[in-house]
């Protein structure tokens, strides 16, 4: 069969354009993790990219899934306590303070003031960790070795507080319901005062290698946007909110311990991109330095745990000389707190923004259900908008700036 | 035909001498002191101790010995080769990046006449360029026989990069040479001896100052280090365009990028630090030659020190904002720079 010139035309220019079609759409999917440099806390992106722009992406939580909650129904209300330490690895003792103030809103427990401000000196600690770790992680990440290993000089400065105070550095387990475990050691306020004037100094050189950086700035600014609709409507809190201008931290605005008794500021962003997260987070180190000074100087003195041998162990004089002691000893080692039976939720604000922990109890000195609220866990669900439509490498500064950690989102 | 045979032999004789003496005692030599200096400088910057663990017995060198221990390390190694479809390119492909970086040397003068050069050609700098665009294939060819995504967005980004860089960095040279009027590197340094108004070394950097910059930033992009090292980039593309490589495939790359400093600080001192003229000493004798060819490695290595310093400084960039800086901002500096020199060139020589 013979062909006009024109129908060969058509032919060719079809041909032409099916093959256009097939190179336009020739998109490369790629596995980013679960073991990936940029996927700290092990998460899976499978990428679909275009060139170097992200078409698509399918985000994967839960590689590092230990069965928190469950574990937590087979102990007694104090014996959860451990498992908190590996929820946020970065600020343990924040997620402490969150979960036994969760029991001691259901039983209705006041602890003791001097318990309250060492609650908060250990949280304003954390948080300093929790900071410095993703300040750090964000410069590494960004190809600044030598900012990161000055930011986690400065996080080791603290960790020798940490350990001096519970005798471990990361999993510190040191709250007990009613009170705390022991009393701050001696001279640990001259200790403190050392170790934030050394975190001080590293910090004003991280500044001065990062904050006004050129290369630091364009790849941070403008990046990984978020907006405040989508902030507030996905459940972010914490820097992920504040930095879109939502003016909400939970010390301030549904204070709990006694942080209406101090006096700080909460850091607000303004354009919810990767480089306010960066600052905001800066600030808040500042913030944290600020109320630490504050809490040693109001710092009242008395007792750490209430006096009430139902919630907090007697002491160890009583234990062995009295029978009361030793029974009330006996009781709430072998059956556990007897919290009532009912529900309560109480959040701190962690590192990330408000970790929660809704208690169900049944009386019987086991919890019955414990549900942690992780602040990542629905940060991570608005990750996708973030990073669409956008290239490659710029998922590197917003995956950081969110601060995933993986034992909270996975629990 | 026994003439002929002597003069070639001893050409070849020669040239063999040369080559040991610089390229293999020197270049070499540095580069494997550099394995070394660069972590223990980067320890320094970070208040860490850096490598010191390697020994012979209770003798340490604080650390020097770890030159000795990381070729054997990366020899005994197992070599690991993906399952690719091109194996040969894979194992040629540090050679690519290796060979040309060595090559360069041939034109360098590493001091004054004829002697101190292993080619003294009329053209060394086009030499340089020819031979050292050559050196990206070796990455590129490296990535795409890896069989890996992750390496092949690295080599994409990378020959990219260089294309990019290579025009800006020819541009830039373009005024030295318009300046001394020449090509050949023997004559480039030996015109930067002279002085200006009798104090001022009319070195290239003096001359050329923008030029200067524009040299190092671009000498560094083509090199693929931090801030510029997106084709390795470890935190999007896991290690980039050597995911693949271990054992000594990966010692040859990472050998052939400290040779590609030495060759920056070498090309850099030649065209731009005057080379190995000392300003105000002129002479053959035998110790103002040695005192020249000391100022020489001691140029080198400063411009070396330079580029450590700046890897171990700061963040890297995106890909995008690399290509935006070399063609939107380079590439229009080193145009002007050249047109402000010829305009300037002109007016003096019409006065």
């Amino acid at each position: 069969m013979t062909m006009t010139a024109s129908q060969k035309l058509t032919q060719i220019r079809s041909e032409l354009r099916t093959e256009e079609a097939e190179i336009v759409n020739d998109k490369m999917i790629i596995n980013m993790g679960p073991s990936h440099p940029a996927t700290h806390g092990t998460v899976k992106f499978v990428l679909t990219l275009d060139g170097e722009t992200v078409d698509d992406v399918a985000i994967t939580i839960g590689y590092l899934h230990r069965g928190f909650e469950k574990m937590a129904e087979a102990g007694t209300w104090q014996q959860v306590l451990p498992y908190t330490d590996r929820l946020n690895y970065v600020s343990p003792l924040i997620n402490n303070v969150g979960y036994v103030g969760a029991v001691e809103k259901l039983w209705g427990v006041e602890i003791t003031p001097r318990a309250k401000y060492i609650r908060m000196l250990i949280s304003e600690l954390s948080r300093l960790t929790d900071h410095l770790t993703s300040i750090a992680a964000g410069a590494l990440e960004l190809g600044g070795f030598t900012p990161f290993l000055y930011a986690v000089e400065a996080r080791e400065a603290l960790y020798p507080l940490v350990e001096e105070l519970t005798g471990a550095r990361l999993t510190a387990s040191y709250t007990r319901i009613g009170g705390l475990a022991k009393d701050l050691p001696d001279g640990y306020e001259q200790h403190m005062n050392a170790a934030l004037a050394h975190m001080e100094g590293l910090m004003i050189k991280v500044d001065k290698l990062l904050t006004k950086n050129r290369i630091f700035y364009d790849r941070m600014m403008h990046t990984g946007v978020l907006s405040q609709e989508d902030a507030i409507s996905s459940g972010c809190t914490g820097v992920m909110l504040r930095c879109t201008g939502v003016d909400w931290d939970l010390r301030k605005h549904q204070p709990y311990l006694a942080y209406n008794e101090l006096d700080f500021d909460v850091i607000v962003g303004s354009r919810g991109d990767n480089y306010d997260r960066y600052l905001c987070r800066f600030e808040e180190i500042g913030q944290s330095v600020k109320m630490i000074r504050q809490i040693f100087k109001q710092l009242p003195g008395g007792p750490i745990n209430v006096g009430d041998w139902h919630v907090c162990l007697p002491p160890k004089d009583a234990v062995y000389n009295s029978i009361e002691g030793m029974i009330a000893h006996f009781k709430l080692v072998t059956e556990g707190h007897q919290v009532p039976p009912g529900e309560a939720y109480f959040a701190v604000e962690g590192g990330n923004g408000e970790v929660g922990f809704h208690i169900v109890s049944q009386g019987n000195g086991r919890p019955y259900r414990v549900k942690v609220r992780p602040p990542c866990f629905y940060a991570m669900g608005i990750l996708k908008k973030m990073i669409v439509g956008h290239m490659l490498a710029d998922i590197i500064p917003t995956f950081d700036t969110l601060n995933m950690i993986g034992g909270e989102v996975d629990r | 035909m026994h003439l002929v045979d002597n003069v070639l032999l001893n050409i070849v004789l020669m040239t063999l001498i040369k080559f040991a003496g610089f390229v293999l005692a020197f270049v070499m030599g540095v580069a494997t002191v550099l394995t070394w200096a660069e972590r223990k400088y980067s320890a320094l910057l970070q208040n860490r101790i850096g490598p010191n663990r390697a020994n012979i017995g209770s003798i340490r060198a604080g650390g020097l010995l770890h030159m000795l221990a990381d070729p054997i390390k990366m020899l005994t190694k197992e070599d690991f080769a993906p399952n690719t479809p091109n194996p040969v390119l894979f194992r040629i492909a540090p050679l690519l990046a290796f060979v040309p970086a060595l090559v360069v040397f041939a034109v360098i003068p590493f001091g004054p006449g004829e002697g101190f050069q292993i080619s003294n050609t009329s053209l060394g700098i086009l030499f340089i360029f020819a031979i050292s665009s050559l050196n990206v294939y070796g990455s590129v060819i490296g990535a795409w026989a890896s069989n890996n995504k992750w390496s092949l967005i690295g080599g994409l980004r990378i020959s990219a990069q260089m294309i990019s860089y290579e025009v800006a960095i020819g541009l830039s040279l373009c005024g030295i040479f318009m300046i001394y009027g020449s090509l050949d590197l023997q004559d480039i340094a030996a015109r930067q001896g002279e002085l200006i108004w009798g104090f001022l070394p009319a070195w290239g950097v003096v001359l050329q100052p923008v030029a200067f910059i524009l040299y190092l930033t671009c000498a560094i992009a083509e090199n693929k280090r931090a801030p510029f090292d997106v084709g390795e980039a470890e935190a999007e593309l896991t290690a980039g365009w050597w995911t693949e490589y271990s054992a000594m495939g990966f010692a040859v790359f990472a050998l052939s990028e400290f040779i590609e400093i030495i060759l920056i600080g070498c090309v850099g001192t030649t065209l731009f630090l005057g080379g190995w003229t000392i300003p105000g000493l002129h002479g053959d004798a035998w110790w103002i030659v040695v005192l020249e060819i000391g100022a020489f490695l001691f140029k080198t290595l400063f411009l070396v020190w330079l580029q450590m310093t700046i890897r171990w400084t700061l963040p890297r960039f995106r890909y995008d904002q690399i290509m935006r800086l070399g063609w939107r901002i380079m590439l229009p500096i080193a145009l002007l720079n050249l047109v402000v020199t010829g305009i300037v060139l002109t007016f003096i020589e019409r006065a």
